[in-house]
């Protein structure tokens, strides 16, 4: 099942930590801003998390160190 | 008595007394007596969570710029309030904060029609059954709307708090947590504010012309309202006319043609080089055959926004225009969201070069690059709507492009770089 990993833009800081561990989802913008290689209807918030990457979205949502990711059920 | 529905238009900044108006129909710094006497007395007892389904057949969108459909609003606020434990009363805030430049109608409705909009404020506590009600104004109506307030018995439990005049502080999340923090900034949208906003309840935001409109609905009927208008846009809706003209605020039916707005504010077409529709978030349109609803086929219809008309002189370089309203929307980023406080002044800067600088014709696509960097990557949508006017201007003006980024432009006659 795929979840949905939502981006705080108000706390993410863009250290990239999420970006090393989703490389195939989440790519940098030219300010090092967490930037969705595939975004659903233009939404570049809500990004779309299969199943193979799961573990690595759960581990980017508690490792980020400004707590700007969280994880829901798509 | 229900009122003749008029077709035609209305009010002006200045109070022409036209007969035919009907937000501003008492007139300039309506009393509660003269408001009393022009609408008639306000039977709120009579309303309920079934005035929903009238807003509903009403067909009534939101005057604050999204035109959402006003009903779903309250629907969802009633909503959120069905699951919640005891206590956890709705609260509604009527949005009164105008940080759009271009924008003075809402400043004028709370002036000059404070009761209509405290009515509509009363009727929709009402209707979804609220136990804490707002009004969160400009300063430039504070004095008004306290006296409004203060002025009524029914009144009494609202409170009035002020907008700062910042671009943003109107947004939904950002009155709310002005309201709730003093800051009145856009918070991250994890729940929806029907959900949980002031205190966690659910939290209904309703612009003031909307609630004006709402206050005339309970009157008068859905019949009534949708007597002038269209099918997709029923009602009137509030103008602000600005720029190579005099300033107005006009009252104009639904789905009206832009054409005959202009006309009816006294604009000379063959003036005009272009026309901002909707504000700094709006578009440029040109040519003007085309009506101003919030649905309809592309093309023939302009999205009207928060009721935004700018007129742009033949004299005038919408490029330079832009630019000059770009990098006054990168300064009012709140700085909260990476993509918006760094692309935004980024986008200016290169938009700038191509009103102002050296001929490259590598710049159209760097600002398009850009664009792609920004859009849907904040918690509001400011960058989004500083999107739209780019893509707008560059579509409008695309003559203009070709001849700054060979070195001439074709409003000023004047050799640039």
């Amino acid at each position: 099942m795929s979840q949905i990993l939502h981006i705080d833009w108000t706390k993410c800081d863009g250290r990239g930590l999420c970006t090393e561990l989703l490389p195939t989802v989440l790519g940098r913008d030219d300010w090092g801003y967490p930037l969705a290689k595939y975004a659903r209807g233009g939404d570049r918030t809500n990004v779309e998390i299969g199943p193979r990457d799961a573990q690595a979205a759960r581990d980017a949502v508690s490792l980020c160190p400004k707590l700007a990711l969280s994880l829901a059920p798509q | 008595m229900t009122p003749q529905r008029a077709a035609s238009v209305f009010a002006v900044q200045v109070w022409d007394g036209a007969a035919s108006n009907q937000l501003f129909a008492a007139g300039t710094n309506a009393t509660f007596d003269v408001h009393e006497q022009t609408f008639g007395p306000l039977s709120l007892e009579t309303i309920g969570a079934d005035f929903i389904s009238v807003l509903e057949q009403s067909g009534l969108t939101g005057r604050g710029g999204a035109a959402f459909a006003s009903w779903r609003k309250l629907a969802a606020t009633d909503k959120g309030r069905g699951g919640a434990l005891l206590g956890a009363k709705p609260v509604v805030i009527a949005n009164g904060a105008e940080g759009e430049p271009l924008s003075f109608k809402d400043k004028t409705l709370l002036t000059h029609a404070p009761h209509l909009v405290i009515d509509g404020l009363l009727i929709a506590g009402r209707a979804v059954s609220a136990s804490l009600l707002y009004i969160y104004t400009t300063p430039a109506a504070m004095a008004s709307v306290q006296a409004a307030v203060a002025g009524r018995r029914d009144a009494r439990k609202i409170k009035v708090t002020e907008a700062p005049e910042t671009f943003i502080s109107g947004e939904a999340s950002a009155v709310v947590n002005s309201i709730v923090n003093g800051i009145a900034l856009p918070l991250d949208k994890r729940r929806r504010l029907s959900e949980s906003g002031v205190k966690g309840r659910p939290t209904l935001v309703l612009n003031v012309e909307t609630l004006a409109h709402v206050a005339l609905i309970a009157r008068h009927g859905v019949g009534w309202f949708r007597s002038v208008g269209s099918e997709r846009d029923p009602g009137t809706r509030l103008i602000s006319v600005s720029g190579h003209c005099a300033a107005q605020v006009l009252e104009v039916e639904g789905d009206a043609s832009l054409a005959s707005i202009l006309g009816r504010a006294g604009v000379d077409r063959s003036d005009v080089g272009a026309i901002l529709v909707g504000g700094y978030h709006g578009q440029w349109v040109r040519p003007l055959d085309c009506t101003l609803s919030p649905s309809g086929a592309g093309g023939q219809v302009i999205r009207p926004g928060a009721g935004v008309l700018h007129v742009l002189s033949t004299g005038d370089c919408g490029l330079e225009a832009t630019a000059r309203i770009l990098s006054y929307l990168a300064g009012e980023s709140a700085k909260q969201c990476g993509p918006c406080m760094f692309g935004l002044p980024a986008m200016a800067r290169v938009l700038n070069e191509i009103a102002y600088g050296a001929p490259d014709p590598s710049l159209v696509g760097e600002l398009q690059r850009l664009g792609n960097l920004v859009g849907g990557r904040g918690a509001c949508h400011h960058p989004d709507g500083a999107l739209r006017l780019v893509a707008s201007a560059l579509e409008t003006f695309s003559d203009d492009v070709q001849a700054h980024l060979s070195g001439s432009c074709t409003r000023t006659l004047r050799r640039i770089a």
